[in-house]
């Protein structure tokens, strides 16, 4: 039996401790908002909180958590209330949507580290997700954007750097 | 693959090219009904498409997945831009299979070919419109006033005189009981209050939440997962097998041979991945075992010394090569790629004595239904497909054989309960069905001035239509299409041309992969022509502006990137500009990079500059998304990924030596969009041909290295740096 915080309740569960804890979030606890991409990780799809880090659930065994605090996905807000997820939502990042709970979850890590990140904090932290559709110059002006609306700016602006969201359309 | 050889003699296709060389297919599936293979865009069915709740809910069904191009909000755009309910309650759902679910243009229910927006555009629009006219009609027969006294507006019918109105939700069971009249007027597009305007996508909010669900989310009840060893050679058989260490695993519940290999059945999928990987299994590694790379290369060189089956031919290519002042050649390699979706393949299925109910993430509904009928041994109507939201698809999945769909209907077959097969990212990535590996040579002859006069390009490489349901009526005189789409159809005026191909027959399953053969054409032409430039002594962009006088569209997504890139102005040190155009799925893309070469011969591309014309435009933003993401998807194809073989093994396995681009390497992308009142054309796919060209082209402006084989190599670069080649 393995007992852990789990966004915020404590749990317990019977399986296999080497088990990675991918599969047990997804298995035991329904919650499938964490993905499986690769299973070495490599890519970042499986991304969760670990007592406040970023680690990759598909590698990490479920013994590792005994008695930490574990947050995935669905733990970040129960209302789309977290500033990245506004942020992905004004700037409408997600394309298939599949690695994104990963790349968020990293992304909180980033802002609860470093408030105002720079591009090469944003390289550094975001390196390890892969998204195959290639959303990350949104992904960089998200982050960019959260840490705004961390900081209580509201307002939509317009340029940030690494950036140029200019667009010539029809009408 | 016997499901696939009797939908082969079975089937027939019509095939033809679109005003723009754009390939349009009809399939038809002979395992369905006449009735319901037709394609019937003429039968506009608005209530299959919208329900409309008493809360005011309106649920539009999407004909099409979503696989991330954002068709779950462009259909809802088209529809409701008639339709003018409240935006704020719509919501979508994807379609069940049928008919009336029909591709307009292809005539079966499937995604793919950067056509949804282009075969929907007055579908779904005329859906909006008759669901609006008889709502409208609904009201004035219950107020008894004629209907073009009333109006509408966000989901209500309003009489103005009699200030009487009535919500969409009260009226939809009278006007669902009313004929949808045989004329339905469209907006003129100056009246349009949606398209055209950059919109939220629907699909965003439960894609930061975790609450999208792609098919590795579906749970079933009593549903096992299953885990399955395939032979490490494609197409190899099993001979035999030892389940007693894989049956030793605590949760594994059954080892069972299927046709593909030998399924692991636990509940859950990390025993059945252990269970799998102790079985010990002896294949029969069949005609594939000594598939080797190396030689192919060499085969493959070796074959386009010689011309190939005509695709195309223009003036008199070889009197003009003959008297051209200047002659070059080269050839070019490309290799077989894996779509590498994020989420690997998997499928659910629930197979009852009489039914068979499947969740997944596809592309080909009616070819799945009819191969998964085929394999349970049911007729089509007792096969219920759940559609899925897709974590990418690029193509992989609209297989012709439907092989993930199949698969895992034979094995609930022996499984005897629901069953969630799932691929690990190594089965998926060896698991077949690439991008082919391609071989172009090329020899263009200038005249003095250094004009290209003569051009002749030999493709050599697999056809994807070959050995499918379409390949009786897909290839025409010997030729694919789809081998030399972008290449048989440039817009640059030569005046002898030549294209032809070579299709050898290898036993690696190959299938599309986004955009198709301009991912192979889109390369090698536009680098070929940037020899031709530097070998007259032209500007790379001032020749192409010469060769597309006459096609005033391309002309102006050159210009326009050319311009907004700085085209001619000087650069940093070290960095070269390249620039690219294509043609594809009836859209102009140009692209204009700048990169540079580190010492140790990696690339660093600083800038993307994009220009497209895709007719009008429905969401700005989602073009805008269509072209960043194609463009890094190019780039990893440009720059990282190859699939070999050797000994009949698929080389890679995994991110690890399969990489992909990442963000500290993804460019800034500056995206521009020519206005345009013409129809609406492609664009999930047009960003990617034109990325490598554009690339090798600034590497050659920067260093004097020209690549002619992808992906790019350090040590392609790190040797020779500064020569020109």
């Amino acid at each position: 039996m393995t007992s852990f915080v789990l966004n915020g309740k404590s749990v317990q569960v019977d399986v296999d401790p080497a088990t990675p804890l991918l599969w047990v979030l997804r298995e035991s606890f329904g919650l499938t908002g964490t993905k499986y991409g690769c299973g070495m990780a490599l890519c970042g799809a499986c991304t969760v909180h670990l007592d406040g880090e970023a680690i990759r659930s598909c590698v990490a065994p479920l013994a590792r958590v005994e008695g930490k605090h574990v947050k995935t996905i669905e733990g970040l807000s129960n209302d789309l209330s977290h500033p990245l997820q506004k942020a992905w939502i004004e700037i409408d990042v997600p394309q298939c949507g599949y690695c994104q709970s990963g790349q968020i979850m990293s992304a909180a890590v980033l802002l609860s580290k470093i408030a105002k990140p720079t591009d090469t904090d944003i390289d550094e932290a975001m390196s390890g997700n892969i998204c195959r559709c290639g959303t990350y110059p949104r992904i960089r002006r998200a982050i960019h954007r959260a840490a705004e609306l961390a900081d209580g700016k509201t307002a939509a602006t317009n340029e940030r750097s690494g950036d140029v969201p200019t667009t010539e359309v029809a009408r | 693959m016997s499901a696939q050889a009797t939908l082969d003699r079975r089937a027939f296709l019509k095939t033809g090219a679109a005003a723009g060389g754009g390939l349009v297919i009809a399939f038809y599936v002979p395992a369905l009904s006449a009735q319901e293979q037709k394609p019937k865009p003429e039968v506009i069915a608005p209530f299959a498409y919208i329900k409309i709740a008493s809360d005011e809910k309106v649920t539009i069904v999407a004909n099409h997945s979503e696989m991330g191009q954002g068709v779950y909000t462009s259909l809802p755009m088209l529809l409701n831009e008639e339709l003018e309910a409240d935006w704020s309650k719509i919501r979508v759902e994807a379609a069940p299979v049928d008919a009336i679910y029909n591709h307009p243009i292809f005539g079966i229910q499937m995604t793919g070919g950067s056509t949804t927006t282009a075969a929907e555009w007055d579908h779904y629009r005329k859906l909006g419109a008759a669901g609006r006219m008889v709502l409208v009609e609904a009201a004035a027969q219950k107020w008894n006033v004629p209907a073009s006294s009333c109006h509408v507006e966000k989901g209500f019918v309003i009489h103005a005189a009699t200030s009487r109105k009535a919500s969409y939700g009260s009226l939809v069971d009278a006007a669902s009981k009313l004929a949808v009249p045989a004329d339905i007027p469209l907006k003129e597009p100056k009246n349009f209050t949606l398209i055209g305007k950059p919109t939220r996508r629907l699909d965003t909010p439960p894609k930061t939440n975790g609450t999208a669900q792609f098919g590795l989310d579906v749970v079933v009840p009593g549903m096992m997962t299953a885990v399955i060893a395939r032979c490490p050679v494609l197409g190899g058989k099993v001979l035999g097998f030892d389940a007693t260490e894989a049956q030793q695993v605590p949760g594994v519940k059954a080892v069972l041979q299927v046709p593909t290999g030998v399924a692991v059945m636990a509940e859950g999928f990390w025993p059945a991945k252990l269970g799998r990987d102790k079985l010990k299994v002896k294949w029969d590694e069949g005609d594939n075992a000594s598939l080797s790379t190396t030689k192919m290369l060499s085969d493959f060189s070796a074959q386009s010394a010689s011309p190939g089956a005509i695709a195309k031919k223009v003036g008199d290519p070889q009197s003009a090569m003959a008297s051209a002042s200047k002659k070059i050649v080269a050839e070019y390699d490309v290799p077989y790629l894996a779509h590498a979706m994020m989420e690997p393949l998997n499928c659910v299925v629930d197979l009852k004595d009489d039914s068979c109910e499947i969740w997944t993430g596809t592309q080909f509904e009616t070819v799945d239904r009819a191969n998964a009928a085929k394999a349970a041994g049911l007729s089509p109507e007792k096969v219920k497909i759940n559609t899925t939201l897709l974590g990418g698809g690029f193509g992989r999945r609209a297989n012709p054989a439907s092989d993930f769909v199949v698969e895992a209907v034979q094995v609930a077959k022996v499984a005897k309960a629901p069953v969630k097969v799932v691929w690990t990212r190594e089965d998926d990535m060896q698991g077949g069905w690439y991008r082919p590996m391609w071989h172009d040579r090329f020899a263009a002859g200038l005249d003095a001035s250094g004009n290209p006069i003569a051009w002749t390009h030999t493709i050599v490489g697999q056809s994807i239509m070959a050995g499918t349901l379409f390949e009786s009526f897909g290839i025409k005189n010997g030729i694919d299409s789809a081998s030399v789409e972008g290449a048989a159809d440039i817009l640059y005026g030569i005046p002898n041309l030549q294209v032809d191909l070579h299709s050898p027959k290898i036993g690696v399953p190959v299938q599309w992969w986004r955009s198709v053969g301009h991912s192979h054409t889109g390369f090698s032409v536009e680098a070929f022509l940037d020899e031709v430039a530097h070998a007259g002594g032209k500007d790379p962009y001032q020749l192409r502006q010469n060769l597309l006088s006459k096609q005033p569209r391309m002309l102006a997504v050159l210009n326009l990137a050319a311009q907004k890139a700085g085209w001619g102005k000087p650069l940093a040190r070290g960095v070269g500009r390249g620039i690219a155009t294509h043609f594809s799925f009836d859209s102009y893309v140009a692209q204009v990079i700048d990169a540079s070469v580190e010492k140790d011969g990696s690339v660093r591309v600083h800038r993307v500059v994009c220009a497209v014309d895709c007719g009008r435009v429905v969401n700005p933003d989602t073009v805008k998304a269509q072209m960043e993401g194609g463009i890094n998807f190019g780039l990893t194809a440009a720059l990282k990924t190859e699939i070999t073989f050797e000994n009949g093994r698929v080389q890679q396995s995994n991110f690890n030596d399969y990489p992909m681009l990442r963000m500290f390497e993804a460019p800034i992308i500056e995206v521009f969009i020519v206005p345009s009142e013409e129809k609406p054309t492609g664009v999930g796919e047009p960003s990617v041909p034109p990325v490598a060209p554009a690339l090798t082209n600034a590497i050659f402006a920067a260093t004097g290295k020209r690549i002619r084989r992808l992906p790019i190599r350090a040590s392609d670069l790190v040797e020779k740096r500064g020569a020109n080649s």
